[in-house]
């Protein structure tokens, strides 16, 4: 028995379903970093918003984008970010007071940007949009096409940036030697 | 046919909410990681526009999904140095409040 078109009783089709449980998940997540107090929940959360935007990017065709989204954000930054919330959150040091002095201004700078930025989206004619009604089924052949076409200098610089990274990451995090301190000033 | 998925307009304006809630949470939170968690919020929310830029744009389909392949890259290496920075400033200072980072107005 096939399913039907659209939802009983809501009239939604199961696209517009998925896209608003996936959207509302991803801001509620993204919410709840930027508010919630305790900061290792904060991590979950973000680990929570990073899993409804790969859902969206399925939605959206990208399904190789997903994937490196699990991989890289959910597998890697993830992990990375909660290591370093372990390494430096102290007990003697709880955050009573979450936001700095100038949250009031900083709430009144992001809804002014949100309002520019739909006032932007609502202003904009998007007549160039041929996939009115289904997202494109461009799949994994055309990213790969134009990664390794176009963006290939791109491509090859994020490898190198990436190695500079991993070298730049452990120098900065290695503990320094107790003997190596005078020669680090000579050094400077 | 959808009415909300397959318009271009809803997945920007998630995309600006997104974008929207990560300035916040980068200008108001005082944890140094915290900060670093909502630049990875905007990150994410620009990644969402390129994509779904280049699955409704025709001259763009393909590019899009490169170009967010690339900011994940360059996503990664920034969280890689900047939580490196954290941990750094962290064994010095003991405590990860950035209000408390004050050395260089003493």
């Amino acid at each position: 028995m096939p399913l039907p078109g659209t939802i009983p009783f809501i009239g939604l089709t199961w696209a517009d379903a998925l896209f608003l449980m996936l959207g509302g998940a991803a801001i509620a997540g993204a919410l709840f970093v930027v508010l919630g107090r305790d900061i290792i929940r904060n991590g979950l959360a973000l680990i929570a918003s990073f899993g409804a935007l790969a859902g969206i990017y399925v939605i959206l065709g990208a399904a190789i984008v997903a994937g490196a989204q699990v991989l890289v954000y959910i597998g890697a930054i993830s992990v990375l970010i909660l290591f370093a919330i372990m390494l430096t959150q102290s007990k003697a040091a709880p955050t009573q007071l979450v936001f700095q002095a100038q949250a009031a201004p900083a709430a009144i700078a992001s809804a002014v940007l949100g309002v520019l930025l739909a006032l932007a989206l609502g202003a904009t004619q998007w007549g160039a949009t041929v996939f009115e009604g289904t997202p494109a089924p461009a799949g994994t052949s055309s990213t790969t096409a134009a990664l390794f076409g176009p963006y290939l200098l791109a491509f090859e610089i994020a490898s190198v940036l990436i190695l500079a990274a991993v070298i730049g990451g452990i120098y900065l995090a290695t503990a320094p030697k107790p003997g190596d301190d005078e020669g680090d000033e000579v050094a400077r | 046919m959808s009415m909300i998925a397959g318009h271009l307009e809803a997945y920007l304006a998630l995309s600006a909410i997104l974008f929207a809630i990560g300035s916040f949470g980068f200008l108001a939170r005082r944890n140094a990681i915290s900060m670093l968690m909502s630049i990875e919020l905007m990150l994410n929310a620009v990644n969402l526009s390129a994509i779904a830029f280049g699955a409704f744009v025709p001259a763009l389909v393909g590019q899009g999904t490169a170009f967010a392949l690339l900011v994940i890259a360059v996503a990664a290496a920034e969280a890689t140095v900047g939580l490196a920075i954290v941990i750094a400033i962290y064994r010095n200072r003991r405590t990860p409040l950035v209000d408390e980072y004050d050395a260089m107005r003493q």
